[in-house]
């Protein structure tokens, strides 16, 4: 995975709560496309008018947001279903940032594999940060944990240590896991002893 | 302090704890579907690594397949390359799958339960939401995107921060015609779509430790439809009843073992819970949704919000709702004309809920204007319901009985409702699009579902009888 540095750039705010999924990436969007393909359908019911055409409405459609890479998001943005395309797609339209009070928490552990920084504040630091939005580029630091937005005092942020982490170097955590791979094997020699219903599966069928 | 449920679960599964609230915990049991786990199985082939414990994965095409009832429909391009993709890597992998028509396929989470491979105290994991369904035999589950999948397939493991805890306990008990279904519905109503998220549930009370294995499926699948990845019920007499003699459930001396442990996962009384919440069974009716999430639930004896009424924060979100839905603000939802019907989805394709819409099916007639399916939730399901003549109900009534599969509820490969039309539906989302581009949901109980059928309109079940 890519390092992730510094974002600068607009920060489009949307600022509707419980955003779903199947909403940032529709089902039959992601059946018929690769995944280079699926940024053009993101957010696709909220993006398009039923013409087809742009709905001037949509944050990224206003001159301000443009090409934003930060998107401020609404209570409880990507719940719903697991799907990491919900992830690409967005990637896919540019975003490398989501900022909200809450994220649906498998959509959360998403974004960390894919490289995309999801960062959570309170609710009313989040609308400060839509309202100020329009006034030029936001910039998240990841390494600093600041949010600089445009004319205004530095917000700190959090993210938990590991995904921090993996984000800065560009961990591959799979690689990670598989150097415990003695711990797991112990852990499975144990567990059989104590557990051997779990690993000896017989089908009664059989 | 005692331990919860979770606790005593999560614990025992515990490989490495990574500081900060992090850890690597074992999988006992990886469920894949046509719809992530051929994604999972591909990325895994493409770094050139073997499935670490391919014994504990199971396999079984539900979400792109068609529910035609010979599936000669399943013609559509993304559906068979979805299906082949996993059916090529399963071998590869050596990963046990149930194919279609075959013994043991089926929604995912309506088969992992059904043949005891969910079993109380065990970690399941499966790239899809409502993998929080195995909750409700004891199990700690919950769905991870195709990265993680991945990530299981190569260590057997999965890296996971440590959820708080809520409790949710259901006194009481519910009326006649009242559902585990409205039950979960009106909670979601009550606590918000937002309120589970970052906890694991468990749930508990009177309404809990009297209800059938079948609907504390349901009360557990719907915890995703707020926020929680986890839903739990500790695993009791009526949990080893419906377990005992499955088909990959242990015998003999090692079922008295398990049994013998699963008794001790209880919470303990004293155990400490970060949230809890009160819900009394008995205040509940039959539940209908009306907006995009499922947090928008009304009784069916309700009226529609008017968004000139409502707090000027959730005005926005309901005028776009009623929009899209084509509502109007403060009329009667009972009497608004449907065009579809679907009963089915890892929420409602059981057994009971076929039984409780076919009570009310039996003897009357599908509304001209309404076309309505029945999708059974696995082959198991299937044939018990044709060995007790419910398929002969339903056609009889005028509903289509179909294939197994996820259907219109995800809405791949054809299973579709059209633009503008409106669907009573026994599923999980009526999230803007789901059942297809421009469709409208209404989420209720199989009970429900078939009242709307035969009524042609969103109808009250307890004024039907049956």
């Amino acid at each position: 995975m890519e390092k992730f540095t510094t974002v600068t750039g607009p920060a489009a705010p949307l600022l509707r709560q419980n955003v779903d999924t199947d909403t940032i990436i529709p089902m039959q969007r992601m059946l018929d496309n690769e995944r280079e393909a699926l940024g053009q359908f993101a957010l696709e019911p909220l993006r398009f008018l039923a013409d087809g055409s742009e709905n001037p409405d949509f944050p990224l459609h206003q001159p301000a947001y443009r090409g934003a890479p930060i998107l401020i998001t609404g209570r409880n943005f990507g719940c719903g279903s697991s799907r990491e395309t919900a992830v690409w797609a967005l990637q896919g339209m540019g975003i490398k940032v989501v900022i909200g009070s809450s994220f649906g928490d498998i959509f959360y552990n998403n974004c960390f594999k894919n490289g995309v920084l999801p960062i959570v504040l309170d609710e009313t630091t989040v609308e400060a940060l839509a309202a100020a939005s329009a006034a030029g580029p936001t910039s998240v630091d990841l390494a600093a944990g600041t949010i600089r937005p445009p004319n205004g005092q530095a917000i700190a942020f959090e993210v938990p240590p590991a995904q921090r982490e993996a984000l800065l170097e560009g961990l591959d955590e799979i690689d990670m896991t598989r150097r415990r791979i003695n711990e797991i094997r112990s852990f499975q020699d144990r567990d059989r002893a104590a557990r051997p219903w779990i690993y000896d599966i017989s089908d009664a069928s059989a | 302090m005692g331990r919860s449920l979770f606790d005593k679960i999560w614990d025992a599964h515990v490989i490495a704890d990574l500081g900060d609230d992090q850890y690597l915990l074992h999988v006992d049991r990886h469920l894949l579907h046509d719809l992530s786990g051929g994604r999972g199985l591909l990325e895994l082939q493409q770094r050139g690594l073997d499935v670490a414990n391919p014994e504990l994965c199971f396999a079984t095409p539900d979400h792109a397949v068609s529910t035609e009832p010979d599936r000669a429909s399943l013609t559509d391009y993304a559906g068979k390359r979805l299906v082949n993709g996993l059916r090529e890597s399963c071998a590869a992998g050596g990963i046990r799958l149930f194919d279609l028509e075959q013994d043991g396929q089926g929604i995912v989470h309506v088969i992992g339960p059904e043949l005891g491979i969910t079993l109380p105290g065990v970690l399941l994991v499966c790239g899809d939401s409502h993998t929080c369904t195995h909750g409700g035999l004891g199990a700690l589950s919950w769905g991870i995107g195709s990265s993680e999948v991945a990530h299981v397939l190569a260590t057997q493991t999965i890296l996971q921060r440590r959820p708080q805890r809520m409790r949710i306990t259901l006194d009481g008990r519910l009326d006649d015609h009242v559902t585990p279904k409205d039950l979960v519905l009106y909670l979601i109503g009550q606590v918000g779509a937002a309120a589970g998220v970052g906890y694991a549930i468990e749930y508990a009370g009177r309404a809990i430790r009297e209800m059938p294995i079948e609907g504390r499926l349901t009360i557990c699948n719907l915890s995703i439809e707020f926020g929680a990845k986890i839903g739990m019920i500790a695993p009791d007499d009526t949990t080893f009843e419906y377990l005992a003699g499955r088909r990959f459930a242990p015998t003999g001396a090692t079922w008295e073992r398990a049994v013998a442990e699963w008794r001790e996962l209880p919470s303990d009384d004293d155990a400490a819970f970060d949230r809890e919440v009160t819900i009394d069974a008995a205040d509940v009716g039959p539940q209908i949704t009306w907006g995009n999430s499922p947090q928008d639930v009304l009784p069916v004896d309700g009226r529609i919000p008017d968004p000139a009424t409502a707090a000027a924060d959730r005005r926005p979100a309901i005028e776009a709702a009623l929009d899209y839905m084509a509502l109007t603000p403060g009329a009667p939802i009972e009497g608004i004309k449907v065009d579809r019907v679907f009963i089915g989805s890892c929420t409602n394709s059981r057994i009971s809920d076929l039984r409780d819409a076919a009570r009310i099916a039996k003897g009357r007639k599908v509304a001209e204007h309404v076309e309505a399916w029945v999708v059974p939730g696995s082959e198991a399901v299937k044939r018990a319901a044709e060995a007790e003549g419910l398929d002969r109900v339903f056609r009889d009534s005028g509903f289509q009985w179909r294939a197994p599969g996820c259907s219109m509820c995800v809405a791949a490969n054809g299973d579709r409702v059209a633009p503008g039309a409106r669907c009573v539906s026994t599923s999980n989302r009526n999230f803007v699009g789901r059942q297809g581009p421009g469709s409208r949901t209404h989420l209720a109980s199989p009970a429900m579902a078939a009242a709307a059928a035969v009524s042609g309109h969103i109808a009250d079940v307890r004024k039907l009888g049956g």
